[in-house]
């Protein structure tokens, strides 16, 4: 036997690199050096200015939750976290709603199927900007076509107030999101809908399952799992929308429009306010994570999706 | 270190131009002495502009400045970007202490940072003992106490525009002059059919423009001498309750107009009556079909209201010089340069009524008569009140503005979405906000 040993160097590259973990940590590092970079310290950092009062050009002191008090006071911003909400529920409800219809109605055997598809997906492509200056014609309060349209139809006398009013506004707001929605979730789920195998389908017929019995416990039970991952970015683009506002509205008619990612916009950038707008910012944050909370806890269960309940 | 020389007969050759110009002013009456500023060694400058509104003010600008380097030999590097850009921009270029070294700001910008800020006193005061004067409004944007620190550079000049026919038609054969005239005009046009209108939406120009006319015309104001909020007041229930009676008269959808609404809505014939700047009428008469609108446009300043005097808000330019600016003394001569007599009457001249004189010796620049309708812009500077009226301005003005507080007020009392009492609260109680401090 030899008596020979051979001593290993401590440190050396090549035992590193035999060392599963430390690879694995290697491997990970440009990723982990990635996230914190560019999402981690902005986040820290939007969450820090929200506890200080800085302005632009001018650094801050931490002054603990002031600005969240006045928020707490401010009738503005409670209006704003209203008009947020009422825009994702109704427009994130419309949008699911109708884009899983036209999902199923493009699955089903229709001629020109991928016209129709390529169709569909036009809104979606077309820059948000550029759709909301469209919209921002057709809700002009003189020239809007849809009330040239309907006076020349002789079915009203003057133009539609689109923006004017809180509650027209609203609704001119939100129909042009749920247009620019609608594709993201009709495509989507449409990928979904073709995941599922014809075979069970067809089993639930031979079973003598109505269409509607087919859809309610076929094709619902399968798809769960898209729809919670489709409307979970669905409502984060909801409400998190700033672009189509902004052409649109820029928050009026006195605020009734105003979402919260507009009004931190207009507070910190024109109004110098870095503090206050980062805080109405970081007061989005739990809304967000209930939303997503909810679709990855509840949406994602596996009763649910195996169609039975609770 | 900078060395100010105020010795006359050694200019350096490179401001033998300058110098020569100013030489001829030299009097022993002069109580203020020419600064002569010379340039550092191989001085390099930038200037950050807001994008010109009209191309004469850019052709001028730039020529101007040509000028300036082929005389100094200093090179000088204009940048643009759009005007509302600028604000964020020379905000963190002040905190940053780099970036450009001059910015054309607006509003109260200057007295967001003044600790940042050169301190041209002697120059703007030399300017304006040559120049007939500082208009007040101007000079407030640019000075803290009798300090500049900033160079009043102009206004940018908004009157109403009305269509003369219209208004003939209305039974009225010279515009009112005072606000009770001017209802009574604004019901007339409403009953003929050819309505006025003013922005009551988010328009960050027009719409504010519009509010503090409507708030000092009746003798409101924001804020006290002390920076104490003072808007909930008789005077302004009074501007409100006017506004509300003016409003019934409008087009029906100004509560959602933003800047160019109006534009869109009076070149379209749809109003008869609006307020803006110059580029509406240039943009009638720039285009054929527009021509019979362009003939019978016509100017005329803010009817004037129980205050008894003009007071308007027009967005209003200075230059500021950073201390970061590593060659101040050639940015001074730069700014000197292009604030005398020559260069900035050409530039008022190139901007086409669009800019308006910060001295008073340009007030008979040839621009000014050159088309009636120009006439009104003149005023500009004189009828202006800083937006932080009557306070001191700095952060809590500016913020005020971009929070919408004035035009918040007025458009919700007129819909009727509050009651005049109600809305001048609510404005009270977000200006506090900002006035805090």
């Amino acid at each position: 036997m030899s008596t020979m040993s051979i001593e290993k160097p401590r440190f050396s590259l090549s035992t590193l690199m035999q060392n599963g973990n430390m690879l694995a940590l290697l491997f990970m590092l440009p990723a982990a050096v990635f996230l914190i970079c560019f999402l981690t310290y902005p986040l820290g950092l939007g969450v820090w200015l929200g506890f200080t009062d800085t302005r632009i050009g001018r650094e801050g002191i931490f002054i603990g939750l002031d600005n969240y008090q006045y928020l707490a006071s401010d009738g503005v911003f409670w209006l704003s976290v209203f008009n947020t909400l009422l825009y994702t529920t109704v427009a994130s409800a419309v949008k699911f709603a109708l884009g899983l219809w036209l999902a199923l109605i493009l699955n089903e055997k229709l001629p020109f199927k991928s016209f129709f598809r390529a169709i569909i997906l036009l809104p979606w492509v077309v820059p948000t900007v550029l759709s909301a200056l469209a919209f921002w014609w057709i809700y002009d309060a003189q020239f809007s076509i849809v009330s040239w349209s309907l006076i020349q139809l002789g079915i009203i006398d003057s133009p539609i107030n689109f923006l004017g009013t809180p509650n027209n506004a609203r609704a001119s707001v939100i129909t042009a999101n749920i247009w620019r929605g609608i594709p993201f979730v009709a495509i989507s789920l449409l990928a979904g809908l073709q995941t599922i195998p014809q075979s069970l389908h067809e089993a639930a017929s031979l079973d003598g399952a109505t269409s509607w019995q087919r859809f309610r416990y076929v094709t619902l039970p399968m798809l769960t799992p898209i729809i919670a991952v489709v409307m979970t970015f669905s409502v984060l683009f909801t409400f998190t929308d700033f672009q189509l506002i902004y052409v649109l509205t820029k928050g009026g008619p006195v605020n009734a429009t105003h979402l919260m990612a507009t009004l931190s916009f207009q507070r910190a950038i024109p109004g110098g306010q870095l503090g206050e707008g980062a805080a109405i910012a970081v007061a989005m944050i739990p809304f967000l994570l209930a939303a997503i909370m909810f679709s990855f806890f509840g949406l994602q269960r596996r009763k649910w999706q195996q169609g039975g309940q609770d | 270190m900078i060395i100010k020389r105020r010795d006359f007969l050694t200019a350096s050759a490179g401001l033998a131009g300058m110098a020569g110009l100013g030489a001829m002013g030299i009097r022993p009456s002069f109580a203020q002495t020419e600064p002569t500023y010379t340039p550092e060694e191989g001085a390099s400058l930038r200037l950050l502009r807001w994008v010109p509104f009209v191309k004469g003010d850019e052709e001028a600008w730039n020529a101007n400045t040509q000028k300036f380097i082929d005389q100094t030999g200093i090179q000088v590097r204009i940048d643009q970007e759009s005007w509302e850009d600028i604000r964020p921009k020379a905000a963190v270029a002040a905190n940053v202490g780099s970036g450009p070294d001059m910015v054309m700001c607006w509003f109260d910008d200057a007295h967001q940072y003044p600790d940042k800020l050169v301190d041209v006193t002697e120059l703007a005061n030399y300017l304006g003992e040559k120049y007939g004067g500082w208009y007040d409004g101007v000079r407030g944007y640019a000075t803290r106490g009798d300090q500049f620190i900033a160079m009043p550079l102009t206004a940018i000049g908004n009157a109403v525009c009305y269509r003369d026919s219209h208004m003939q038609a209305a039974g009225f054969s010279e515009f009112p002059e005072d606000t009770e005239g001017f209802l009574e005009l604004c019901k007339a046009l409403k009953a003929n059919g050819t309505p006025a209108g003013f922005p009551h939406g988010k328009a960050v120009g027009d719409g504010n423009n519009y509010a503090h006319w409507l708030l000092w015309s009746h003798g409101g104001k924001m804020v006290d001498e002390d920076g104490k909020v003072a808007i909930n007041s008789p005077e302004t229930i009074e501007a409100i309750n006017y506004a509300r009676a003016l409003y019934e008269t409008f087009i029906p959808g100004t509560e959602s107009w933003l800047d160019i609404n109006n534009n869109r809505a009076f070149l379209a014939g749809q109003i008869s009556l609006t307020a803006n700047g110059v580029s509406l009428y240039y943009a009638a008469k720039n285009d054929e079909a527009l021509k019979e609108i362009a003939e019978d446009l016509r100017t005329t300043n803010f009817p004037i209201g129980p205050v008894g005097e003009s007071a308007e808000l027009h967005q209003t330019s200075s230059i500021v010089l950073f201390n970061h600016c590593q060659y101040p003394e050639a940015a001074k001569a730069y700014i000197k340069f292009m604030m005398e007599a020559d260069q900035m009457n050409a530039w008022i001249e190139g901007s086409s009524a669009y800019c308006c004189q910060p001295l008073k010796a340009f007030a008979d620049n040839p621009i000014w008569t050159a088309d009636p309708v120009h006439a009104p812009y003149a005023r500009a500077s004189e009828t202006l009140r800083p937006n932080g009226y009557a306070g001191p301005l700095g952060y809590a003005s500016a913020g005020v503005m971009a929070d919408y507080v004035l035009v918040d007020m007025f458009a919700s009392a007129v819909t009727g979405q509050s009651t005049p009492e109600e809305a001048a609260t609510e404005a009270e109680r977000r200006a506090n906000r900002y006035y805090r401090i």
